[in-house]
């Protein structure tokens, strides 16, 4: 049987887990290492000794609320055995509807980005004005700067929002490419042997 | 081939059968981009299936036909590719066409598993909105001495030193050069009205022109008139002083 929960202790780092706990209930957004530490003007290695009791407190299973380690920093979300009652009252805006073409659109930002609408269509083959203004109205993507010289082209990158409603706890949590789809090499070798195939 | 040059589409831009589709793209009356393809493809198929045996000629003639408006319309979307396309050999071309294909199909394999995961984060509800952080404080000043304070106010608070205006001095013109033009004026002229003169000029040149006057009366060069205090000084030669009288009664 799990320990009750114990919010008032004299260990001083349960006091600064409880103030971090405040910090995260009101934030929207999650809170990396260093602004917890910045708000409660306090040493890094506080900070994730206080977050590591706040992970074993709010953990599936044991509460309603989850601390997640997402998008480079800590939040709470719902716990999924509250998903059901969560989704009866709540929608899920930004990922509902996402096309096939606005997920190649945000893998290739995810690993490419920044990048610009020339090198998204140019890789993708298509036109990528509509899929583009439409993750920016999601705010899947973010502007990141323009491409070098005159009248550059806006370049793209994903933002934390991306990161939080993938459950990642960073881009770097991505897969490697050279897992994903086949070699130029296999490729390669495919369109011969169909060449030879047609030529026999 | 009767059947393919007659088939029916009802497309976005266009309505009719696919020849006159076709002889509309080659006249550049429709622009190819705004051609869907694959509607066409799906029309073709939908007429073969509605048929009991395939026509291998039409499919045959459908294939390339639809084959060169996909090439139309890959040319119109993308004119650079097919310029930097143009210039490879065949080789390097098949080699770049691998490499970019390869490149996509990472793309999409990196899309399947963004939708996997997505699926994964169903259960995942959290909160969604703005967070206006608060502006980060100023940095505070140490605490300082407050004797040390009031003396840099009283640094502040001493009135600051006279500045000096000795450069913005008066400047006088010369006497002589009112001597010289007085001797001028008289020498073309009998007399002249000193207000008259000298009017336009500053007050501290009307005062040295003044005392040029004085100093010419003074050598007996001119004789002067002034009828009442403040009325205009008549200023004439002097052999013209003789016989009349002249009255300076005020400066």
């Amino acid at each position: 049987m799990d320990r009750p929960l114990r919010l008032i202790t004299a260990n001083p780092v349960d006091q600064l887990a409880r103030t971090i706990e405040a910090l995260l209930v009101v934030a929207s957004a999650p809170l990396s290492v260093d602004e917890l530490a910045r708000a409660v003007d306090d040493d890094s290695i506080r900070i994730e000794t206080a977050l590591g009791l706040l992970s074993d407190r709010y953990r599936e299973g044991r509460s309603g609320i989850v601390l997640e380690h997402v998008a480079g920093g800590y939040a709470f979300r719902a716990s999924r055995e509250a998903a059901e009652a969560c989704g009866r009252l709540f929608e899920r805006p930004v990922e509902r509807g996402l096309s096939q073409a606005a997920l190649e659109t945000l893998a290739i930002v995810g690993y490419l980005g920044p990048c610009s609408r020339p090198e998204i269509a140019r890789l993708r083959g298509v036109a990528a004005d509509s899929t583009v203004a439409g993750l920016l109205e999601r705010g899947l993507i973010a502007e990141a700067g323009r491409d070098d010289g005159p009248g550059g082209a806006v370049r793209y990158r994903t933002t934390a929002l991306f990161e939080r409603v993938f459950g990642l706890e960073g881009l770097g949590a991505l897969p490697r490419l050279d897992d994903l789809g086949e070699s130029a090499a296999e490729i390669r070798e495919r369109l011969h042997s169909v060449a030879v195939g047609r030529t026999a | 081939m009767t059947a393919v040059f007659d088939l029916p589409l009802d497309l976005d831009a266009f309505e009719g059968p696919f020849d006159l589709l076709l002889t509309l793209v080659l006249k550049e009356e429709l622009e190819p981009a705004e051609v869907d393809v694959a509607a066409i493809v799906v029309a073709f198929v939908d007429g073969l299936a509605e048929r009991d045996e395939l026509d291998l000629e039409a499919c045959g003639e459908f294939l390339v036909l639809i084959a060169s408006l996909l090439e139309l319309k890959a040319r119109a979307l993308f004119p650079e590719e097919a310029a930097e396309l143009d210039e490879l050999e065949p080789g390097e071309a098949a080699e770049e066409l691998a490499r970019r294909l390869a490149e996509y199909r990472r793309m999409k394999g990196a899309a399947a598993w963004l939708t996997e995961r997505l699926a994964g984060q169903r259960e995942r509800y959290f909160r969604v909105g703005p967070s206006p952080l608060a502006p980060r404080p100023e940095r505070q000043l140490a605490p300082q001495d407050p004797e040390r304070l009031a003396a840099a106010l009283r640094i502040l608070a001493e009135p600051p030193a006279r500045v000096s205006l000795s450069h913005m001095g008066l400047r006088f013109p010369p006497v002589a050069q009112f001597l010289e033009r007085f001797r001028s004026v008289l020498g073309r002229r009998r007399r002249f009205d000193f207000d008259a003169e000298v009017s336009g000029l500053s007050r501290v040149e009307q005062a040295v022109a003044f005392l040029a006057l004085l100093e010419l009366r003074k050598t007996g060069e001119v004789a002067l008139e002034q009828s009442a205090p403040f009325a205009p000084i008549r200023v004439s030669r002097a052999e013209n002083e003789r016989g009349a009288e002249w009255i300076v009664r005020s400066a």
